[in-house]
């Protein structure tokens, strides 16, 4: 399972990129592995607000669909409209073609709720299958 | 991300109407089949199915999907059950049971009918193989074994021999569009000469008996294969050295019977629903008798009014079972079955309404705040397949 060093992550499998005052925003290895073939994403729309562990996203598998929280809280900025049509990219590159939006997150004190790469790590390691 | 809902493909048993889990036996949810660590080593995701612990899937639903209708895959279908029955179909009882035409069948050919109770509720689907004049295997769903079971022996004449040889029978299904250049290097030349529906015994390996019929749930050119326990490691191990086969599982299998509108028992078909209402009269013979005959008579003459539906979203967004179908507002049934369709990249699905409802008609189906429009469509939803190509 691939967990990048400079991530910030959920205990529901959303991945954080901070990249000055914007956050990308995606789901895990390991959550894209447990949903298998995605096979449709439902985005939030540029300038919409979230909160931090909100509902932000959809994503559909062949068996399942699962509900997808903020991260941080901010406005959304722009969203990876490739995934409409490609949402597979999800499988193929978790962290970074398969990312979901991208956010100005408000809140610099949020991050410290996040899990850095060997906390989720070790998380992981510990559910159950 | 939090998980929403999973949709079992197709574990029979009911657990979302309680009131019928009365009329089901309590199912022990770990049987293996003998190909069980062979999946392991594969690497498969394996979960529970109709009392069976199966392999949902290997390299994942779409790959194997697509491996499917484009070249061979290998399923192992052994949780399916298998009756063998030694009678005349008339003194017997047997063809009472069965809602197709059994008497006039010819030797080597196969029928798919239906196992009806006294209101037309359907217990099972199944095909009837006829192996000699007087023999006969039957093979039913891996659930309804058991039940099946003891409904044909509560009918059957208690003379004839009848036995449940599931626990030693293995089957498995290879189906796609180069499945008979791939058998034919197993099992011979012959192999090109099944028609649809019709079957012949063939030998392999130690000059072992096995039964080879030309049918499947996929929609694709296939072969179901019906050989011994102890012999079908060996014939899946020579399946998977051919490069044209990989190994598929039942996740992909229930896409491909949905692109091709099969209904699954437990879902779109169920004792509370009739042949009628399943869109499925041409599987049943009114000018024989069977079990549910007069009820389904009456039902036709009354007419209720629900049938099963075909619908088509507009967007890749998948149906799921237990969504309600709604027209402007209103509920008029359930979806029974639903899918993204890898073959044509939208949601599609099944289910019961109830009024009017033709071909092109806009209707929304609901779950909470979750809308999804979709069109009414033919069956089956993928209309070109190598199913007939030879």
């Amino acid at each position: 399972m691939n967990v990048p060093g400079n991530l910030l992550y959920t205990k529901d499998h959303e991945w954080a990129r901070i990249e000055g005052k914007t956050a990308y925003v995606g789901i895990t290895d390991y959550a894209q592995h447990s949903l298998g073939d995605i096979t449709f994403v439902d985005l939030p729309k540029a300038g919409e607000e979230l909160k931090q562990s909100s509902f932000c996203a959809t994503v559909e598998s062949v068996k399942a669909a699962s509900d997808v929280y903020a991260p941080l809280s901010g406005k959304v900025t722009g969203v990876n409209s490739k995934l409409a049509q490609n949402p597979e990219l999800i499988n193929q590159s978790p962290y970074d073609q398969g990312y979901f939006f991208m956010m100005e997150f408000s809140n610099e004190a949020e991050k410290a709720k996040l899990m850095d790469a060997p906390a989720y790590q070790k998380y992981v390691e510990g559910l159950a299958e | 991300m939090v998980l929403r809902q999973f949709t079992q493909e197709g574990d029979t048993r009911p657990s979302v109407r309680p009131g019928r889990l009365a009329t089901w036996r309590k199912i022990d949810p770990v049987l293996k089949t003998p190909l069980y660590e062979a999946h392991l080593a594969l690497g498969a995701k394996m979960a529970p199915f109709g009392g069976w612990i199966m392999p949902i899937q290997y390299q994942g639903i779409l790959a194997e999907h697509a491996h499917t209708r484009q070249s061979v895959s290998v399923f192992d279908i052994c949780h399916m059950g298998e009756f063998m029955l030694q009678a005349d179909p008339v003194e017997s009882g047997f063809a009472r049971l069965v809602t197709q035409d059994i008497t006039g069948m010819p030797l080597g050919a196969c029928r798919y009918g239906f196992l009806l109770n006294e209101k037309a509720g359907i217990l099972d689907d199944l095909i009837v193989y006829r192996i000699a004049q007087e023999s006969w295997m039957i093979v039913v769903n891996a659930a309804t074994t058991e039940t099946d079971f003891t409904h044909f022996k509560d009918n059957l004449s208690p003379r004839c021999v009848f036995e449940n040889v599931s626990a030693k029978m293995a089957k498995l299904d290879v189906q796609g569009p180069l499945s008979a250049e791939v058998l034919t290097q197993i099992f011979g030349p012959k192999i090109k000469e099944l028609n649809y529906y019709t079957f012949s015994e063939f030998k392999v390996f130690d000059q072992k008996s096995c039964i080879v019929s030309r049918t499947g749930y996929t929609g694709e050119l296939g072969y179901e294969v019906y050989i011994a326990n102890d012999y079908v490691g060996r014939l899946w191990d020579l399946l998977l050295s051919d490069p044209r086969v990989r190994p598929a599982g039942l996740g992909c299998r229930d896409t491909l019977r949905l692109e091709m509108s099969y209904p699954l028992y437990g879902h779109d078909l169920d004792d509370q629903h009739s042949p009628l209402e399943a869109g499925m009269l041409k599987f049943v013979d009114f000018s024989k008798d069977f079990i549910g005959r007069d009820a389904l008579n009456a039902e036709q003459k009354k007419n209720s009014g629900r049938h099963l539906i075909c619908f088509q979203a507009d967007s890749r967004r998948s149906p799921r079972n237990g969504f309600s179908i709604m027209d402007k507002g209103r509920k008029i049934g359930t979806v029974t079955s639903g899918s993204f369709s890898p073959s044509l990249g939208v949601g599609i699905g099944m289910g019961y309404v109830r009024g009017d409802y033709t071909l092109g008609a806009k209707l929304t189906l609901k779950q909470e705040a979750l809308e999804i429009p979709v069109q009414l469509v033919k069956r089956p939803f993928l209309q070109k397949t190598s199913l007939l190509s030879i």
